[in-house]
């Protein structure tokens, strides 16, 4: 079990941590963030392996994964 | 190590020479350059001597370069220098610019040769006036200083150094061909001279050297005193730009400084800089009778006798002539208010100067009321003595020839 | 917010004006992260040309020059040399490196100066709006391409190895973690290090030059169309080859020469040899 947020702040909605997540935990949501863009949401945090790929290929660091 | 700081001494030395070694004793320790003629004695110079004294040289690619790591260097807390000629100081344009925009305090020699182009290499000329001024893009002032002796290509490089840190701006030394090789006897110091490197109030740009946890950002695109970015903001990017050239524009009084000669009982004014200042002088004392031992001999003049065909000379007498000369050592910015009041009771002003006259135009802007007079000449030589009292004769009117026979 | 910009980025300055998806966010997260292993941070300034990728830097909490177009590298060599005792990175981008700034990158590489290089590769001008840059491959599109560009693209590893640079690497956005090592291998190692990185423009080069406009489909293909090149292996010319047999693309560590002289040792060396005390 992980701790994720996505900070709203920093995301533009690119989706790249859809993809690079090995557990699919990211979905795609309805909400928008600060930029404008629909941002993702964290479905399954229970699946996470903490492997932390989503922080480091989220280019605007919006990803925060606490063990 | 180098003996007790400050101590005189007397040396002949050469123009490029003297400009090196100002900048040591100034404290540059960093010296980044390209050969060019007629300026490649200070790079020459500088190698050696730069290494000694515990700085860094380094023979860049290009001018482009050479003015980029200047750049870099000064930000890495060393006080740096690079030392040019025409097509060099074209290709640096740019990081002046940048020098001027992030207030970074470099000093860039410009050892004048004629132009456009590659122009005369072995030449002099003072074609780079305006490029000295307005050469980059963009509205920014600068502090451009015009030796007219060796003497001068030792003090005016110290007093680059000082000028850009405390405004802290680019500073061009303007040299030319004429005194960047001429050989004279001059007085250097010994050691080396601390400038301090102090935050300057009228700034608005980050000041801080590198490393110092300041997390100085130098950012070229115009910005705000943290260095971000607000070019794109049309209110804040104009108040930036009246205060950059405020900080030069405010302070023409303390930045200014010209020599004056004879200028007391005047009725004539010759305005020169950087070295046709010298014959300016030259034609000031032979007209005022005044005995200069080096030069006394030039003037027994022997003219026209080709086109006459007669052995007879006629020589001309000045003596009724009331010459002053003022000279401008700071060039740019332009030294309005001294020069006024210098020339406040002569008529004529004679401009001299080597390219086609473009400096006379700043002169007869600011001295509306008076009759200037520019006195152009290209193709490399300088203007002599004779020429400019000619020329002044000319124009006042007062020709008379006393006819001598052998 | 990832827990490095805590450290590293200034938070006032956020967001970032890359586009969504841009490569240089990763490549900015991998070089905090290469600082972060070293715990070299109070040792490093930063210094960027003109484009996207040079404004990877002007967002850390760091002294950082932001150059003019092409002359990142000798801002950075000045920096170093009054200040030889610190680690200088420098960010640029393909246009700004090869192009415009070509001449400062030969003569750095062929002086072998200890300047860590990070080259973003995203085969455009991006800022601009899309124009063909030094490495837009053949036939791409781009609005000063618009039939297919037709000149061979630069290799900017093979160029710097050839001069004598003495660490040369070549990652993609897709492989972050790699990417961070080899930073910090970079800055950590005495001499000119370059480090390429593949990165994408899904705006401006992603239909055009990929065909594919997500950005995580385009990394997607950098994995495809890549192979990992391994150093001292069978073929030796893989490293400076534009493609292997089967069109893909080497990425890995190319060259890691620590016995190369680099420039302020072989300056110290010779001032020491003639006798001039410092």
């Amino acid at each position: 079990m992980a701790n994720i947020t996505i900070d709203k702040a920093c995301c533009k909605g690119c989706n790249i941590c859809l993809s690079v997540c090995p557990k699919k935990i990211f979905a795609k949501s309805r909400q928008r963030n600060n930029y404008g863009t629909a941002m993702p949401a964290v479905e399954n945090p229970d699946d996470c392996i903490v492997c932390r790929m989503c922080e480091r290929m989220c280019p605007d660091g919006a990803i925060n994964v606490e063990k | 190590m180098a003996a007790k700081s400050g101590k005189l001494n007397e040396v002949v030395l050469q123009g490029n020479e003297a400009c090196a070694k100002g900048a040591l004793y100034a404290g540059c320790r960093f010296f980044a350059g390209y050969p060019i003629t007629p300026s490649t004695e200070i790079i020459e110079m500088m190698s050696g001597e730069m290494q000694k004294a515990g700085g860094a040289f380094i023979q860049m690619e290009d001018e482009i370069g050479s003015a980029c790591a200047i750049i870099g260097a000064r930000w890495g807390g060393s006080k740096a220098m690079t030392a040019t000629s025409g097509p060099g100081y074209t290709l640096m344009q740019e990081a002046i610019g940048f020098a001027a925009v992030t207030e970074t305090p470099i000093v860039i020699v410009n050892v004048q040769r004629g132009g456009p182009s590659t122009g005369q290499p072995t030449l002099s000329s003072q074609q780079d006036i305006y490029q000295a001024r307005y050469g980059s893009h963009g509205d920014y002032e600068i502090i451009v200083l015009a030796p007219s002796s060796v003497q001068e290509m030792y003090d005016f490089t110290i007093k680059a150094f000082e000028l850009s840190e405390q405004f802290r701006t680019p500073v061009i030394l303007l040299a030319d061909e004429v005194v960047g090789h001429m050989r004279e006897k001059i007085t250097i110091r010994d050691g080396s001279k601390t400038i301090k490197a102090e935050r300057q109030k009228y700034v608005v740009s980050p000041q801080a050297d590198f490393f110092q946890g300041a997390f100085t950002t130098v950012e070229g695109q115009l910005h705000d005193e943290q260095g971000r970015r607000i070019g794109h903001i049309a209110h804040k990017s104009g108040e930036f730009i009246y205060n950059l050239n405020k900080k030069i524009t405010d302070n023409v009084d303390v930045i200014s400084d010209i020599s004056t000669y004879c200028m007391e009982d005047a009725d004539v004014a010759i305005v020169a800089y950087g070295s046709v200042a010298r014959p300016s002088l030259n034609a000031v004392k032979h007209a005022r009778g005044i005995k200069d031992a080096r030069i006394a001999p030039k003037f027994k003049i022997v003219r026209d006798i080709m086109k006459r065909g007669i052995q007879k000379t006629i020589q001309t007498d000045y003596s009724h002539l009331k010459v002053g000369l003022v000279k401008v050592n700071t060039v740019w910015p332009f030294p309005e208010e001294l020069l006024k009041q210098a020339t406040e009771r002569v008529d004529t002003v004679i401009v001299p100067e080597m390219n086609v006259g473009k400096y006379s135009r700043e002169v007869e802007r600011v001295l509306k009321d008076k009759n200037v007079v520019p006195m152009s000449k290209c193709g490399g030589d300088i203007h002599t003595p004779i020429e400019i009292l000619d020329k002044i004769m000319e124009v006042t009117g007062l020709d008379e020839e006393v006819e001598i026979n052998e | 917010m990832n827990k490095l910009y805590e450290k590293y980025i200034k938070k006032e300055s956020l967001p970032t004006l890359f586009c969504p998806g841009c490569g240089n966010g990763i490549i900015q997260i991998a070089a905090m992260e290469a600082m972060e292993k070293l715990n070299c941070k109070d040792d490093v300034a930063c210094v960027s040309g003109i484009g996207c990728s040079s404004w990877i830097p002007c967002y850390y909490k760091l002294d950082v020059i932001h150059t003019m177009h092409g002359r990142a590298i000798a801002f950075a060599e000045g920096l170093k040399l009054a200040r030889p005792d610190k680690k200088i990175m420098v960010f640029t981008g393909d246009g700004d490196c090869m192009a415009i700034g070509g001449n400062h990158l030969l003569h750095a590489a062929q002086r072998n100066i200890d300047l860590t290089v990070v080259m973003v590769n995203n085969y455009i001008y991006g800022m601009t709006g899309g124009q063909k840059s030094p490495t837009t491959p053949i036939g791409a599109q781009t609005k000063t391409s618009p039939f297919g560009c037709i000149d061979e693209p630069m290799n900017a590893c093979k160029l710097v190895m050839s001069l004598g640079a003495s660490y040369v690497a070549r990652w993609t956005t897709a492989h972050p973690v790699q990417l961070a090592k080899s930073i910090a291998e970079g800055l950590d190692h005495k001499g000119f290090s370059f480090i390429e990185v593949l990165s994408q423009c899904p705006v401006q080069a992603g239909k055009n030059v990929w065909g594919e406009k997500e950005p995580a489909k385009i990394m997607e293909k950098y994995k495809e169309y890549t192979y990992l090149y391994k150093m001292g292996s069978a073929d030796p010319t893989g490293a400076m080859a534009e493609r292997n047999a089967d069109g893909l693309i080497p990425i890995g560590l190319f060259k890691h020469d620590d016995d190369a002289k680099e420039y302020l040792e072989r300056v110290e060396e010779k001032l020491a040899e003639i006798g001039i005390a410092r």
